[in-house]
């Protein structure tokens, strides 16, 4: 398969990127998109060029590092998959591929296609856990009795990999999909329910700080996002928050 | 912002605001239809609505501030996610995971905006005149040929159909997305989608056939 990769080029968060133009051969159907990145990224070598830097860890979809705008799709235009489970057989012989790094003023370009996503971190530090006393007398997660219909939710939600998927594919650039999925998959457990008031509003907040955009339920995030994490959390989430609000 | 300091609270006052037009809008429907029904009916409503005190000095300024503040907000909330990616993407294709209506809900509202402008030149600034400032006498029988008549040249009717397709397009995504912001996705969202999405078709249609009733059923001069 011979390619052409139209791939955004930034030297360092400074500098002002552009996108440049690279062909490719010998792409094989069955490699991921990492791996033809790889093999370009051998060929530069090479060259003596730069090699195209980009975010990634463990290849099998669990990890979350891996990001990329492809063809105008975050993590490509497969569904429920992230860039590293994306193969090149959805491709087809003399395709332009447009690569470009998740775009949002909450993530700066750092290099070429790597952004900063830290912006996420300080969302969970800022209630995205249960205070538990884990120093010899933990108690065992299923002596509390949790409803089966909230335990799959719950689960559902926690299934986020924090990848900024739904921040990249919405219009407005907003982390409401990912901050609900944080906030639901303790609101739906006994455990959580004790922090949950200043859980919500100070995740909220948190989220705010960073610049994200609003949320318009355009409900992009859900269709791109390669968990499934469903709009019922952002619903939740907003519950929580007007209910804590109320609490104060 | 107070309140309205967060990203939560700016949706949920949105979509509250967007719920109490979408009432105001359907009363508005259902009046004109009586223009198409029964002449007689929509001269004593329109007196009713026209002359009561409660609605011209109490609904009236609530109606009014909630249509501003829904814009005001909406324009604040558009200028606000547009900066959040300062960076546009070379290749973004919204098409593939969201409706146009949902994404272009500025533009819809754009329209809007522009045809309450005519609409307010049409009929709110005369009734102001007419009542307050000319004072002339109030005669309940005058609503139905004044607004007949609002419907004689075919740009007007076209300009009004148009935006009302717009509104169309505005309440597809508004109406249904409200009951997403005010945290109400349950069992039932299903149906009520289904309700919001024929709301968003029938009371826009309602709205165009009697503007173009009234131009084709001019009352001779």
């Amino acid at each position: 398969m011979n390619l052409t990769l139209k791939i955004w080029r930034q030297k360092d968060a400074q500098s002002k990127g552009s996108m440049q133009t690279y062909s490719i051969s010998g792409v094989e159907g069955d490699m991921s998109f990492l791996e033809m990145l790889d093999v370009l990224n051998t060929q530069l070598i090479e060259k003596g060029e730069e090699p195209v830097v980009f975010d990634h860890d463990c290849r099998e979809g669990i990890c979350g590092s891996c990001s990329l705008m492809i063809n105008g799709e975050p993590h490509g235009p497969d569904r429920l998959v992230t860039t590293c489970q994306l193969h090149m057989r959805k491709f087809n012989d003399g395709d332009t591929i447009v690569i470009e790094p998740f775009r949002a003023k909450a993530f700066p370009v750092i290099k070429d296609l790597m952004v900063d996503r830290s912006a996420f971190d300080r969302i969970q530090h800022a209630g995205g856990y249960i205070s538990v006393n884990t120093s010899g007398n933990t108690i065992d997660a299923n002596a509390i009795p949790v409803e089966k219909a909230d335990a799959d939710a719950s689960f559902m939600a926690a299934a986020c990999i924090g990848c900024g998927a739904c921040v990249a594919a919405c219009k407005n650039a907003s982390a409401m999909l990912f901050t609900s999925a944080k906030v639901s998959q303790f609101a739906l457990l006994p455990q959580g329910k004790v922090e949950a008031t200043r859980r919500v509003l100070n995740m909220v907040e948190q989220m705010d700080k960073e610049g994200f955009g609003n949320c318009t339920n355009t409900g992009a995030c859900e269709v791109e996002c390669p968990k499934g994490i469903s709009l019922e959390n952002i619903a939740r989430m907003n519950r929580e928050y007007l209910a804590a609000s109320v609490k104060g | 912002m107070g309140i309205l300091s967060s990203s939560i609270a700016r949706k949920v006052a949105m979509a509250l605001s967007g719920l109490f037009l979408v009432v105001f809008l359907t009363q508005h429907c259902v009046i004109n239809l009586t223009s198409v029904l029964d002449p007689d009916t929509f001269n004593s409503w329109s007196h009713f609505m026209g002359t009561n005190g409660l609605v011209q000095f109490a609904l009236q300024p609530v109606l009014i501030f909630g249509v501003v503040f829904h814009f005001v907000m909406g324009f604040a909330l558009e200028l606000k996610n547009r900066s959040a990616r300062a960076h546009k993407y070379a290749m973004y294709k919204g098409s593939a995971n969201a409706s146009w209506a949902s994404r272009n809900m500025i533009i819809s509202g754009i329209v809007v905006l522009a045809f309450l402008g005519l609409h307010f030149y049409d009929f709110w600034v005369p009734e102001i005149v007419h009542k307050y400032i000319e004072t002339h006498p109030e005669d309940p029988t005058r609503y139905y040929a004044e607004t007949v008549h609002k419907f004689e040249s075919p740009i007007r009717v076209g300009l009004y159909v148009l935006a009302f397709a717009l509104l169309a397009v505005h309440l597809w995504h508004g109406f249904s997305s409200s009951f997403q912001s005010v945290g109400f996705n349950n069992k039932y969202s299903k149906a009520l989608k289904g309700f919001t999405k024929a709301f968003a078709i029938v009371i826009p249609l309602l709205f165009a056939v009697i503007a173009l009733y009234h131009h084709f059923n001019q009352i001779p001069h």
